[in-house]
């Protein structure tokens, strides 16, 4: 049901949203810090639109939390503090790039461990076939075999 | 009137979707050529009673016939006219009609043009293409019914989300579903292939060209969908790694290899129950897409019905034709053994490792789009799954793909020499690393991603060229350049497309790390400077479109005071639908794109206005058209044309053991 909510909510707002993300008002003046900012919003999600992060999306709440990262920034906290204090706030449903903890491992490990697993079984193919004994190309079916014999034979 | 033909002819086409589907079948096991040749006609029929209910839909579209309840939802008459047509694709019902439509058409081209095959294939692979398509007339007649009226019809329509009345958008789902759909021919061979008990070089013939059309207007479908990303949604991103792109994606990247594996069987009569076991994949990833999409199970920018009796109804059409076909195939694989002998180092190698990166990287894709619904359900822990990650995890497997490529290209058939094959390739790596030796100097940002991405797309693409001058043999220059025009369209197809994809690989690398941007609150008159660009805000006016009105800024561009370009960005208001949107201005060039998008206005007479210099961007979408053209020229290499049928292929018939 929590899904449905969100799926509602997501059409309300995200369909009104031809995103335009960061605003110049918004905006820190240190460009260092500025980058910064930006650097951690493209890793946040727009918690009410549909797979945005808050650096692209229009919404309010984008916004609000824009202005969160900001303030976190000049406070002096770094990166991955201010990181942290969202998720405190927002849940693990914020990070585009979830935590590799846990059964995130799962997410994480099944790529390379496939890629090991297809290895090995491609390994032991070409293996297998590279040892084959030659059967000719041109190789003639049981069927065929059987015609040639009887014609042989004759 | 009409509008109930259309619906009846849909009816009729449903039936005799049925009849094809069970009586060629029966034909084709009892060999009872009159049952068999029912297929044909079946097909065409089916096509045409398909098409007649689609030209009814739009011709309700066309003539704002609001007595029809998609009409309303979807339609206006002030909508110009090329949005009336594409509204009858650019909702649910609709474009689930115009997905079996191609579903029909391409089993109506296997009647028309497959006269060359054997019968028993035919008529299988008949029957199983109208199998599926039987489920889909029932999915629409039973959930999704274009066709319904309203009793009381209102005096206009609602209006086409007006994000989607887009040249580019108009044109994407079709070629989008042709690729999707296209599919659906692979799986019908592979099908039949498993019944008739034999997959022979001449299947892997057969198949190819359907998967090389499907994959073609695939690529041009998803090029075309992320260039309207581009240039629609005003920020200039190209890619979102969307549930819905993913879907998409992942029966692109199984299609591609696909391609690959049928030529292994084709030449080489190996890797038999691989290909079979691909192309039931890459179908059952356009259905998971097609699920992914129509259920409303991940929230994506494109859902189009969030509803979940359609949702579990495509999941039955998902599992019985996953399920049957991979039990089928569980059942028979071992019928199917390798004839072909090959060494470790050999373009059979190669083009394992090719599959291999590119499923591997597919089933990467799918993890991470279903992972918040697993992640959720199984362990009740809600996350999402967005761009950053894909990017970390999928692109190691285009890097390692665009590392390998050129080599395996150069490989021989059976038993290959490592040295051999990277010795005519020395020019192009010292070529690759030059330039990204030159980029790392000449760039202002320390990032590694630009420099990489021109290193491996120069590797891929100039490799490419080497492969294509090598098919020509020994002699002067000037002889083997004449004898390039001799060559077959394979071979000029396999460079085409190898080139065009190190053309996307840098694009997408350089836009990535060069790109620069500029946010401000620009007044009329002020000038300011991005890169080596100047802008100036000359004025800010109102405007009425069609069914729009819309505000429009006129942007001066020069670069150090010659003048460039006028660019008119707009911010779109779509008074029935609701909604804003903005219209980036962008001026396209070779090595850059200059691309502005207008924002709100401030209340002191200014307005926000971004402004990227995005280099290399086209390239990315040339490349990819370079894909399709590649994959063109080989579709039309003779030997397809000659050689497709059996009674040209002398040793069609040899079975599979």
């Amino acid at each position: 049901m929590k899904m449905l909510n969100w799926i509602v909510v997501a059409l309300a707002v995200g369909l009104a949203a031809p995103a335009f993300a960061v605003q110049p008002e918004e905006m820190l003046d240190d460009p260092v810090l500025e980058e910064r900012a930006r650097e951690i919003s493209q890793d946040l999600r727009c918690l009410v639109c549909r797979n945005e992060n808050i650096d692209d999306s229009n919404s309010e709440l984008a916004k609000d939390l824009r202005l969160l990262v900001r303030e976190r920034l000049t406070e002096g906290d770094s990166n991955e503090e201010t990181v942290d204090f969202i998720v405190d706030r927002f849940g693990e449903y914020v990070l585009l790039r979830p935590r590799t903890g846990g059964t995130n491992l799962v997410l994480y490990l099944a790529g390379p461990l496939m890629l090991l697993l297809a290895l090995g079984v491609a390994l032991s193919y070409v293996r297998t076939r590279s040892k084959a004994p030659a059967k000719t190309e041109a190789g003639l079916s049981d069927e065929e075999q059987a015609r040639l014999d009887e014609i042989l034979k004759k | 009137m009409i509008v109930e033909l259309g619906h009846f002819a849909l009816i009729l086409a449903a039936v005799t979707a049925v009849v094809q589907a069970i009586v060629p079948l029966i034909g084709a096991q009892k060999r009872w050529p009159a049952w068999m040749a029912v297929a044909e006609p079946a097909a065409g029929l089916q096509f045409l009673f398909t098409a007649f209910s689609f030209a009814a839909l739009t011709y309700a579209f066309v003539t704002s016939d609001f007595s029809v309840g998609l009409v309303i939802s979807n339609s206006h008459t002030l909508k110009p006219m090329l949005y009336k047509v594409s509204g009858v694709w650019g909702n649910h019902e609709g474009s689930m009609l115009l997905w079996v439509l191609i579903l029909t058409l391409f089993g109506a081209c296997l009647a028309w043009f497959g006269g060359s095959l054997p019968p028993g294939i035919r008529a299988r692979a008949l029957a199983v293409q109208s199998a599926v398509a039987v489920a889909f007339f029932a999915f629409i007649l039973f959930t999704s019914n274009p066709f319904e009226r309203v009793l009381i019809p209102p005096f206009d329509g609602q209006d086409l989300n007006p994000l989607l009345q887009d040249v580019g958008l108009a044109l994407h789902p079709p070629f989008l579903y042709l690729g999707y759909v296209g599919l659906s021919m692979a799986f019908s061979f592979a099908i039949a292939a498993l019944i008739e008990g034999r997959v022979d070089a001449a299947w892997g013939r057969w198949v190819r060209p359907w998967t090389l059309a499907a994959w073609i207007f695939l690529t041009i479908g998803i090029a075309l969908g992320s260039w309207w990303a581009y240039y629609e949604l005003g920020w200039g991103g190209f890619w979102f790694w969307d549930p819905v792109e993913n879907a998409s994606f992942m029966p692109w990247l199984l299609a591609a290899a696909l391609l690959h594996s049928a030529i292994v069987v084709e030449k080489r009569e190996s890797l038999k129950s691989w290909t079979i076991l691909l192309a039931i994949m890459a179908f059952g990833f356009s259905l998971i897409g097609t699920f992914l999409v129509r259920s409303g199970v991940i929230t994506s920018v494109h859902a189009f019905a969030n509803d979940p009796e359609r949702g579990v109804f495509i999941l039955a059409i998902l599992a019985f034709f996953m399920g049957g076909g991979l039990t089928l195939f569980a059942a028979r694989a071992n019928a199917m053994e390798a004839k072909g002998v090959f060494g470790m180092v050999s373009r059979e190698s190669a083009l394992v490792l090719n599959n291999i990166l590119l499923a591997v990287a597919c089933f990467v894709v799918f993890v991470g789009t279903i992972w918040p619904l697993v992640s959720e359900m199984a362990f009740d822990r809600k996350l999402s799954v967005g761009a950053p990650f894909f990017n970390m995890a999928f692109t190691p497997f285009m890097v390692l793909l665009g590392a390998a490529l050129p080599i395996g290209a150069m490989l021989s058939w059976k038993r290959a020499s490592l040295r051999k094959a990277i010795k005519p390739l020395v020019p192009a790596l010292v070529l690759a690393l030059a330039l990204m030796g030159l980029a790392w100097a000449i760039q202002t940002e320390r990032t590694l991603l630009g420099p990489i991405g021109l290193f491996l797309g120069s590797w891929v693409f100039f490799g490419a060229i080497i492969d294509l001058m090598s098919r020509t043999g020994r002699g002067d220059f000037a002889t083997r350049l004449g004898r390039l025009r001799r060559l077959p369209g394979a071979d000029w197809g396999k460079a085409i497309a190898h080139a065009g994809l190190g053309v996307t690989m840098f694009g997408v690398a350089g836009l990535m790390a060069w790109e620069q941007e500029d946010i401000r609150v620009a007044y009329e008159g002020e000038t300011y400077s991005l890169g080596a660009y100047e802008f100036t805000l000359l004025d800010v006016r109102e405007e009425k479109g069609p069914n729009f009105f819309t505000t429009k800024a006129e942007i001066e561009v020069t670069k150090g005071g010659a003048p460039v370009t006028m660019l008119y960005p707009e911010k779109r208001v779509y008074p029935v639908a609701g909604m804003p949107t903005t219209e980036a201005a962008i001026d396209y060039r070779l090595f850059r794109d200059v691309y502005l998008a207008l924002g709100d206005a401030q209340n002191d007479g200014g307005h926000t206005v971004r402004a990227y210099i995005k280099p290399f961007t086209n390239w990315i979408w040339f490349g990819c058209f370079m894909m399709a053209l590649g994959g063109c020229f080989s579709l039309f290499d003779r030997r397809y044309r000659v050689a497709a049928g059996a009674r040209k292929a002398p040793n069609a018939g040899v079975p599979a053991e």
